[in-house]
């Protein structure tokens, strides 16, 4: 059973439909004792950080939800907004603390200065570099391109957490990993081909 | 870098594919899910599916065919048509859509766009933007499906959408669509050089170097096409060799 967590932001029925076509059981679930019947927990979303933090905190699900990862281990896929939540803060509309499970900072795309005819936000097919072995890449060829939709990205405070690169304006952090905890900028459920084998190397691990 | 992306364009009509000259005389091009499926086989970077006849009736009908749809293909989906509020973009994300195309409504609720983006980030609004010659020979923004004057200016429309919370401007040209004889490019790359999100150009496709004219003389992130697709044997894998053969920056 794979909870999904749905805190009211994002593209859910997407994401379950791609996790049940990896070969995965996919629950769609708003409730955070649900995580404690769960083998493996994914956190999705699309919108704003603050908002989907708040939205966490109201139902009480970071705590489960820190509490499932850090003490029960359970493997943790992280998905865009759902990948930055997992920050410990984010400049985006002020500054807002996040789950804090992975050292780093979430910032918006700086590079008008450089680049001026770059858009924000970086919508489409961009190729990702693997820094890392893992087991969520294994029949994954290399530099292959995934689909990203977003203004913010990650900054890792620790270089050694940083799983995929992806260059827009500047290299920037595509995938981190870190024990149970894995999570990417792009959309693992909308890059067909490269990106179902993503879902189904998490569901068999 | 990011790829500059070729998307179909899938024009509904009462739950069929329809395609449409200047916005009228629809011509039925099939059912939209095999349709649908076979855009993803030829991985198509993102499909577009555009409820064009949007009554209350159809609302269920339209959710049915993103169900199916998102069911199989695995790959990022806009739909538009109807839209008003912002339970109509919930039902839509629940029910397959990754984002979403506002137009009437963008301009008959001007509150929308910005609440649709607070709630559910930039990057799921797409404001869609039809626009013809008026009578005073001067661009205007028609809505209703092309058939309502709104004395907008597109490209000052576009702008405002953009400082609102549009994440992607979708732009056609009501004169070009179905016509198949090249994109509207000066009105297109004003609006692309003016506004710091991607742009969707769409209406004139006729051939693969429409493609070309888009991105390079059009300055746009992505080129929307239907009749190209549906009443040619070009296809998307075709599109994205010539493309590729040009040196475009496209998925290989």
């Amino acid at each position: 059973m794979i909870a999904v967590i749905d805190y009211g932001m994002g593209n859910l029925a997407s994401i379950k439909k791609a996790l049940e076509y990896a070969g995965g059981k996919p629950f769609l679930t708003s409730n955070p004792q649900d995580l404690e019947r769960a083998e493996r927990i994914v956190l999705p979303g699309v919108g704003a950080f603050a908002e989907g933090m708040s939205h966490l905190k109201e139902s009480g699900m970071d705590v489960k939800l820190r509490e499932a990862v850090l003490k029960g281990k359970k493997p943790l896929f992280g998905i865009c907004l759902g990948m930055q939540l997992l920050a410990k803060k984010s400049y985006e509309f002020g500054e807002y603390p996040g789950l804090g499970l992975i050292d780093a900072e979430v910032k918006k795309f700086d590079f008008y200065d450089t680049f001026p005819n770059l858009r924000v936000p970086h919508v489409g097919w961009n190729a990702v570099g693997f820094k890392i072995a893992s087991p969520y890449f294994e029949g994954i060829k290399d530099n292959s391109d995934f689909y990203f939709v977003h203004s913010y990205h990650v900054v890792c405070r620790e270089p050694r957490l940083v799983a995929a690169v992806s260059d827009y304006g500047g290299e920037f952090t595509a995938a981190i990993a870190k024990d149970n905890i894995f999570a990417t900028q792009f959309h693992p459920e909308k890059s067909q081909q490269y990106g179902l084998k993503m879902l189904e190397n998490f569901v068999a691990l | 870098m990011v790829k500059m992306r070729i998307i179909p364009l899938l024009l509904l009509k009462n739950g069929r594919l329809v395609k449409t000259v200047q916005f009228s005389g629809y011509r039925d091009v099939g059912d939209p899910v095999a349709t649908a499926k076979i855009y993803d086989a030829q991985r198509a970077d993102e499909m577009i599916l555009l409820d064009i006849e949007a009554s209350k009736e159809n609302r269920g009908t339209l959710l049915n065919i993103v169900r199916e749809v998102s069911g199989e293909c695995f790959m990022p989906l806009g739909v538009g048509g109807g839209i008003r509020a912002l339970g109509d973009i919930r039902l839509l994300l629940q029910s397959g859509a990754d984002k979403v195309v506002i137009n009437t409504a963008a301009v008959e609720d001007p509150s929308l766009v910005r609440k649709a983006a607070k709630k559910f980030g930039c990057s799921t609004i797409v404001v869609s933007i039809d626009y013809k010659k008026n009578s005073a020979g001067r661009p205007e923004v028609f809505v209703r499906g092309g058939s309502k004057s709104t004395g907008l200016d597109p490209v000052e429309w576009a702008i405002k959408v953009v400082a609102e919370g549009a994440g992607e401007i979708m732009l056609t040209s009501i004169e070009r669509d179905g016509m198949m004889r090249g994109i509207d490019l000066d009105i297109i790359r004003t609006v692309a050089d003016l506004v710091s999100v991607p742009v969707i150009c769409s209406g004139g496709v006729g051939t693969l170097e429409d493609f070309k004219r888009g991105f390079i003389d059009g300055h746009v992130s992505a080129v929307g096409a239907g009749s190209i697709f549906h009443f040619t044997d070009q296809s998307i894998i075709k599109t994205r060799r010539y493309l590729v053969g040009e040196g475009i920056n496209v998925r290989r």
